[in-house]
């Protein structure tokens, strides 16, 4: 059915009230950003980006544990749901339970219950911060959880299973050569929203004390704001980009939707 | 022949109920992995802070310190701040999210725009925080893009003077920032799922675009608007990098609470307040999410278990 | 039977370079159940939705019952529709929906002989049992049965229904094709019901009509459309056909040795492809016979038998069962046509 003028001049409404909104600040940042002085422009604030030891560090800091991250999202947590799904059904509540609790768990509140567990750490064995990870890894379960079971649901993996099984294929090559690629796409978004939660985490890494990317960009912003506004601007646009090119993470969606819903 | 089978049959019974037993336990040491690290820090650090608050610094049983915050009015009115800040951006990132994602899904279904703001959305709402307080002082602050630009027009009007964007109403009006397109993300499947037959079926019945709305769309779409926007209250109610970065002093909301007092000098009296204020705003959380299923019963009975 | 409830007249409508429609004219007489057939792509569902008003067009003119309504919204036709599938409202029982069309302005009626009204159709329709279950409790038949009391429940003047059985199973089909035309007689509803299953819309339709391009090709009576096609395409769209060559001369054609009458349509004079049902095929053992058996199959009630002619065409052809003993693989058989008229079209 033609969409009648009303309905035009109410969407085009909406998308330019909610675009204005979003865009302000990130065009603000641009501005912001590229100011030298009282009325001059340059671009002092972007090449100085690389020119921050700490920054640069603290950068390297998350992306090493983004890298972990995903190490322990597709060979801890993938396996475990997807064998949670298959062999065990009735280990699936429990599970769903632990991996949705991120959620009703404020950030600020899981630092108080870990900084124990950290200070141990750090006394008895490492003060890296890639220790971090344990608790990212947490926090990324709600997402990662909805949608691999959204992609397990909608592919039969246990006729599929059933099939390899009976072919001959061995457990482990089951689990990884046939069950995991089929749900890729579910895998591909939790890895995405993964890395985009790991870059922009700040509450735990700052109060347990360690220098990731966030937490050196509050720094600098202390300092010299130009420079962290180029930076994150800088970062927005990475994710950003990264999400453009990939092809599933429109699904992250439906992997959310229902998270509360049972 | 008959004799091997015989014998077949005599060693698997010898095998018999203990070998059975062990191979349905076996399955259950795949999760051991994982449950080990969730324990560790998850499941352990929340049960430390929940019992925590109900205990003094040697360990024993006290209501001291949830008393001493329940009957604190500084931060009972904090709470209440957090509460409604969390509320209201809830409710504002809620209706504005949802606006937006009908006009996105009304638009083409695999057009230009759509993904954008798919991927756009993904960012925002993911990355709030540091970026996020910086973006907004960079528009609001001192210096700021709005805040020159009204100044040298209006320089008496309310953007003039950035001083709000560092208090409550700041905190509510950043906080939209990430609620809209957490919003959009997660109600925007729903609305995919209004299948165009129905509308059609209520207009060819007889229904005007109103009638649509109110006897079809709005009750469909209830549940998933009410689950979304508890997940936006939640979001909200956690939220602390943006509030951390973008006001230097005082504890506005009760993560910086939290914050403050875990950081500072005293020590161990203000663990116990930290753990007390955490585990008031899980108990919050909690009664939202029971609330939210009683709720939910009742607009969704005719929803597939 | 008597006055023309809808008129379609030389609608069109083009979706790009796609024309859905192009000039379709179509006339519904008061209580007839026409049925629209056509292969996929063809308009049917576009000529639907327009007389729903679901659908505008570039041109033309909708009437219904004398009035032009070309312009008229939807919600204000008064046609009760049924889709394919999935077009129950999910959060509304069997009876909330069926009571739907009564609750609004245009139809409104009190709450009591609304139910009673819903009762009534879902007592119809055999689902008086189910009126307390949510669409997603129900099978797809069932769904299909609640969409069809739904659009019932306001009196239509037109019940327009598309491809309404197609996400059945083939027996679920058969036996709703034959309760909606059931109901639609005791209703008495002019109904225009679209399909691409020949089976379905010959089952069940008073008229049937085949449309090819966005234009209609046919429209006639099941027997006729089967037995009188005026066109190639409508031959061969509707029932099995054998093409078979044979020499045009005047209103005659002579095939395998028979003259046969020629169909108005069909090619004048020289040679042409003649369409012939396998029905009209008869096959019979005879050792001189030219033609032989290739295969033949026992189908039950028919036997279906696939012939090489001497000229090497293989046709195919129906005879009794009783012939599958007879004729089996490598048989010489002899092949003559039995049938008044045949459709033949040029090479
Ligand atoms: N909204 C639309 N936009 C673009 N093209 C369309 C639209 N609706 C229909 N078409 C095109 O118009 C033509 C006719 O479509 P229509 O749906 O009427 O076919 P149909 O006869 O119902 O086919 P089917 O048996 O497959 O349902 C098709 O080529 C289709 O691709
Ligand atoms: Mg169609």
């Amino acid at each position: 059915m033609k969409r009648s003028l009303g309905q035009r001049i109410w969407r085009w409404s909406i998308l330019l009230v909610v675009t204005s909104y979003l865009a302000l600040p990130i065009v603000a940042m641009l501005d912001f950003s590229t100011k030298v002085g009282r009325s001059k422009r340059g671009l002092y604030a972007w090449k100085a980006i690389f020119s921050q030891p700490e920054l640069v560090g603290g950068i390297v800091t998350s992306l090493e544990l983004a890298a972990i991250v995903i190490a322990l999202l597709l060979f801890l947590v993938v396996p475990t749901v997807v064998w949670v799904h298959l062999k065990l059904p009735r280990l699936r509540r429990p599970l769903e339970l632990i991996c949705l609790l991120p959620l009703a768990i404020p950030g600020i509140v899981l630092v108080v219950g870990v900084s124990k567990i950290y200070m141990w750490l750090s006394i008895h064995w490492t003060e890296s911060p890639l220790t971090l990870s344990a608790v990212y890894a947490m926090l990324i379960l709600p997402y990662t959880y909805r949608s691999l079971s959204a992609a397990l649901f909608a592919v039969d993996v246990h006729t599929l299973a059933e099939a390899a099984r009976t072919l001959g294929a061995s457990t482990s090559r089951t689990l990884f050569q046939i069950v995991i690629p089929t749900i890729k796409a579910g895998v591909m978004s939790a890895l995405v929203i993964s890395i985009a939660l790991v870059l922009g985490e700040y509450t735990i890494s700052s109060l347990l004390n360690y220098k990731t990317f966030q937490v050196e960009i509050n720094l600098i912003g202390q300092n010299d704001g130009t420079i962290a506004v180029a930076v994150s601007l800088a970062s927005l646009i990475f994710v950003l980009l990264l999400l453009l090119l990939m092809p599933t993470a429109k699904r992250h969606g439906k992997a959310l939707l229902d998270v509360d819903a049972e | 022949m008959s004799q091997l089978t015989q014998e077949a049959i005599t060693g698997s019974a010898a095998r018999g109920s203990g070998y059975r037993a062990w191979r349905r336990v076996t399955p259950y040491f795949g999760v051991l992995p994982f449950l080990t690290l969730a324990t560790l820090f998850l499941l352990w650090p929340t049960i430390s802070v929940m019992t925590g608050a109900f205990q003094d610094s040697k360990g024993h049983f006290t209501f001291t310190s949830v008393h001493d915050v329940w009957t604190s009015s500084t931060h009972l009115a904090i709470f209440k701040n957090t509460l409604l800040l969390s509320g209201e951006t809830a409710l504002i990132g809620a209706i504005l999210g949802a606006l937006l994602s009908y006009a996105v899904a009304t638009g083409k279904p695999d057009g230009i725009l759509r993904r954008i703001w798919v991927s756009a959305t993904g960012v925002l709402a993911q990355f709030g925080g540091v970026m996020l307080a910086f973006g907004f002082v960079a528009t609001f602050g001192f210096n700021g893009f709005i805040t020159t630009f009204v100044k040298s027009f209006a320089p008496h009007s309310f953007f003039a003077n950035p001083s709000w964007l560092y208090g409550i109403t700041g905190l509510a009006f950043v906080y939209c920032f990430f609620q809209i397109p957490l919003m959009f993300i997660v109600f925007l499947p729903a609305i995919d799922n209004l299948r165009p037959n129905w509308r059609e079926a209520s207009d060819s019945l007889g229904g005007s675009t109103w009638e649509y709305w109110r006897r079809v769309g709005i009750p469909v779409l209830t549940p998933s608007f009410l689950g979304s926007s508890l997940l936006l209250f939640a979001n909200a109610f956690s939220a602390y990098a943006t509030a951390a970065s973008l006001i230097s002093q005082g504890s506005i909301i009760t993560p910086l609470e939290i914050s403050g007092s875990l950081s500072s000098e005293t020590g161990l009296a203000n663990a116990a307040t930290a753990k007390a204020l955490s585990f008031g705003m899980v108990a919050v959380v909690v009664v939202v999410m029971a609330l939210y299923t009683l709720l939910r019963r009742k607009v969704s009975k005719w929803e597939k278990s | 039977m008597s006055s023309v409830a809808v008129q379609l007249n030389d609608i069109a409508k083009s979706f790009g370079p796609v024309k859905a429609l192009a000039g379709l004219t179509l006339e519904i007489k008061e209580g007839e159940l026409v049925a629209l057939l056509g292969p996929s792509g063809c308009g049917k569902t576009t000529a639907l939705r327009a007389l729903a008003g679901l659908q505008d067009l570039d041109r033309g003119q909708i009437l219904v019952g004398g009035k032009d309504i070309t312009f008229q919204a939807a919600n204000h036709r008064g046609m009760g529709m049924v889709f394919q599938a999935y077009s129950l409202f999910p959060h509304m029982s069997a009876q909330e929906n069926v009571e739907y069309g009564l609750k609004l302005k245009a139809h409104k009626v009190s709450a009591e002989d609304r139910r009673k009204k819903s009762s009534e159709l879902l007592e119809l329709v055999g689902l008086s049992t189910h009126a307390g279950h949510y669409p997603h409790q129900m099978s797809g038949g069932q769904q299909q049965r609640v969409a069809l009391a739904r659009a019932l429940a306001i009196e239509p003047k037109v019940l327009l229904l598309d491809e309404p059985l197609s996400a059945l199973d083939a027996k679920v089909r058969i036996q709703l094709r034959d309760e909606i035309r059931r109901i639609q007689l005791e209703v008495g509803t002019t109904t225009l019901f679209v399909t691409h299953d020949q089976e379905e819309a010959l089952g069940i339709a008073d008229r049937v009509g085949v449309m090819r391009d966005g234009v209609l090709q046919q429209i006639a009576v099941p027997q006729e459309l089967y037995d009188r096609p005026t066109s190639a395409f409508v031959a061969e769209f509707v029932g099995l056909t054998n093409p078979i060559r044979g020499t045009v001369s005047g209103s005659t054609v002579s095939i395998l040795g028979s003259q046969i009458a020629t169909l108005p349509g069909s090619v004048t004079s020289g040679e042409g492809t003649a369409l012939v049902r396998p029905e009209s095929i008869r096959v019979e053992a005879d050792p001189s016979g030219s033609a032989k058996v290739v295969t033949s199959s026992f189908l039950g009630s028919v036997c279906r038998s696939i012939v090489d002619l001497a000229d090497g065409t293989r046709i195919t052809a129906q005879s009794a069962s009783s012939q599958a003993s007879v004729l089996r693989a490598g048989t010489s058989v002899r092949v003559t046509l039995d049938t008044p008229a045949v459709f033949v079209k040029s090479l």
